[in-house]
């Protein structure tokens, strides 16, 4: 089958001084058009720093990552990031936030009000529309992410970048922006890569869970296939036994195989 | 479409959180539009209490000044005869009898062409010279410990060089005003640029920001709260220098006129000036505030 995005053999090492340390060691994976992977595992482990070598912040040391069979080594907006922390930029309002990216993208393909409707369309998916001309600093962190996750979906990247987006929220906000998430993945067909360290976002939102063991020099363990239908219903879930049983896998790796020994 | 699941789920959430908050905000809705009155009373209390306090320590210092310098055989005038003496200057600043003899207008306003000049320059400079170190680890190493010497240097050191290389009152002072105010803006700006979050880095690598457009959309309102503080600095350093390198190279301009005035044995007017300089430096300190106030769209601190 032909991979879309394909995580080639890889290796990174970070070099402090003399020091040197394996981060992540031999990472192969790939990844199909409009699939929904989640990478779980202990912090620290190098998830982040995976993320940010397929986004092309960070360069592997060896190996690479293939998009449609060519190499990605350098960060574009066909693998648009939601960061953690939302980084909108505070100085620019909602609306603006999201134009930067567009403006960028579609400067040759499409006019002025196209790229102006276009970046009112992408605060209508993720409900913003209402506070386009607000200043990140006014309005709340659940609300701040959506508008991340706008920006990213605005420049139509080929695979979606999540960074734990939604580890800084509260619980019930969270819930709300998983469901919203889930959505959009339904209604747009994204190829998404999600990190988390929550086990009920990865089973309730991934196609697949790619499981990675503790660092220095983390792997894959284990993937895990997901085999729910969608739509997913949150409530439904709950008691539904392939749901418990994908869960139980998770758990079982991540606190008895691959317990996090620093935390004890 | 997916969508109305997404509506369900928040109307779903919103009710139990909103329902209790709800009655509140209806029962104060009605004061709110009441006495317009009283917000002005409100607001007229708010700036008498930030006016009347420094008016009262003025009239204690103006009345302790009176009693300390009326006395025979005192060496200063006391404010009544600051007031008597130059009463001609306070009321017609505009008189220009020729050469240096003009009203205090002209002297004032030649002053401030001249750090208009020197502290403009010194902005562009130290943006850029600032950026340029902030950016480059290797431009800050070669540079940074020259400017940490060259920025110890007072100003008036620098004017005999100066007059030496211009052979000119008017360039040289306005060399010193650049000199003097440009550290402050050049390390400033450095520090906002280094502190730059790599978020917002990344955000920019990931949009694609060419070189230009990210000094322009990123790096200059990232770093704006940081310049304007050296900005800020920087127009009281020059406010600072202009007085004492125009006693020393004459013309018409508000540090001659002090020169001139105590060569003349006219104190009261050397204290109208000082009084003068002081106020004119406030103003200045307050107008970078205000304009970082606008330009950073109190965003600064977020």
């Amino acid at each position: 089958m032909q991979a879309y995005l394909k995580l080639d053999h890889i290796d990174k090492t970070f070099t402090r001084g003399n020091a040197t340390t394996e981060v992540l060691k031999d990472i192969n994976l790939t990844i199909e058009k409009g699939e929904y992977v989640s990478i779980i595992g202990h912090s620290g482990c190098g998830k982040s720093t995976l993320l940010n070598i397929v986004a092309g912040l960070t360069g592997a040391t060896n190996g690479g990552v293939l998009l449609e069979n060519r190499e990605v080594n350098s960060p574009g907006p066909d693998r648009a990031v939601v960061f953690q922390n939302h980084s909108l930029l505070p100085w620019l309002t909602v609306y603006e936030n999201v134009k930067l990216g567009v403006d960028k993208v579609f400067a040759s393909t499409k006019t002025r009000a196209e790229r102006d409707a276009w970046v009112m369309h992408n605060l209508n998916l993720v409900q913003m529309a209402h506070a386009k001309d607000k200043r990140p600093s006014e309005i709340s962190g659940g609300m701040k992410q959506r508008v991340g996750i706008a920006r990213a979906l605005a420049m139509e990247p080929k695979v979606l970048l999540l960074d734990e987006p939604f580890g800084a929220l509260d619980a019930l906000t969270r819930a709300h922006l998983q469901d919203s998430v889930m959505a959009l993945h339904q209604k747009l067909g994204n190829t998404i890569l999600m990190i988390t360290h929550d086990v009920d976002e990865a089973v309730l939102l991934s196609d697949r869970i790619v499981m990675m063991t503790n660092g220095p020099s983390a792997r894959i363990g284990e993937v895990l296939e997901v085999p729910l239908a969608r739509p997913r219903k949150r409530l439904e879930l709950a008691t539904n036994p392939g749901y418990l049983k994908c869960r139980q896998r998770v758990l079982e790796f991540l606190y008895e195989r691959h317990r996090f020994v620093e935390a004890a | 479409m997916s969508m109305p699941a997404i509506k369900t789920e928040a109307t779903a959430v919103a009710v139990p959180t909103s329902s209790p908050t709800a009655p509140a905000p209806v029962v104060t809705m009605t004061p709110k539009q009441a006495p317009r009155a009283e917000k002005y009373a409100k607001m007229a209390k708010e700036v008498a209490a930030r006016v009347v306090p420094p008016l009262i320590v003025l009239a204690l210092l103006m009345l302790f000044w009176e009693l300390v310098c009326r006395r025979t055989g005192s060496t200063l005038p006391p404010p009544s005869r600051v007031f008597k003496d130059t009463k001609e200057l306070i009321f017609d600043p505009f008189f220009d009898n020729g050469g240096i003899d003009k009203g205090l207008f002209w002297h004032l306003s030649a002053s401030l062409q001249r750090v208009a000049y020197g502290y403009s320059i010194a902005a562009i400079v130290g943006i850029a010279l600032g950026t340029l170190v902030g950016q480059s680890v290797w431009a800050m190493r070669g540079l940074d410990p020259l400017f940490q010497v060259l920025r110890t240097i007072p100003p008036l050191a620098w004017l005999p060089l100066s007059l030496a290389a211009f052979r000119d009152g008017q360039p040289s002072a306005i060399f010193v005003i650049f000199i003097t105010s440009v550290w402050p803006i050049i390390i400033n700006t450095a520090v906002g640029i280094r502190n730059i979050p790599q978020d917002y880095r990344n955000v920019a690598a990931v949009v694609q920001l060419n070189p230009l457009e990210f000094f322009s959309k990123i790096m200059i309102p990232a770093a704006a709260p940081y310049i304007f503080t050296g900005l800020r600095i920087g127009i009281g350093l020059s406010w600072l220098a202009i007085v004492a390198a125009e006693m020393l190279i004459g013309g018409v301009g508000i540090g001659f006129f002090i020169w001139d005035a105590w060569n003349s044995s006219h104190i009261s007017e050397i204290i109208l000036a000082l009084f003068y300089v002081g106020i004119i430096g406030f103003v200045l300190d307050r107008l970078i505030a205000g304009l970082a106030k606008v330009v950073t769209r109190g965003t600064a601190l977020n």
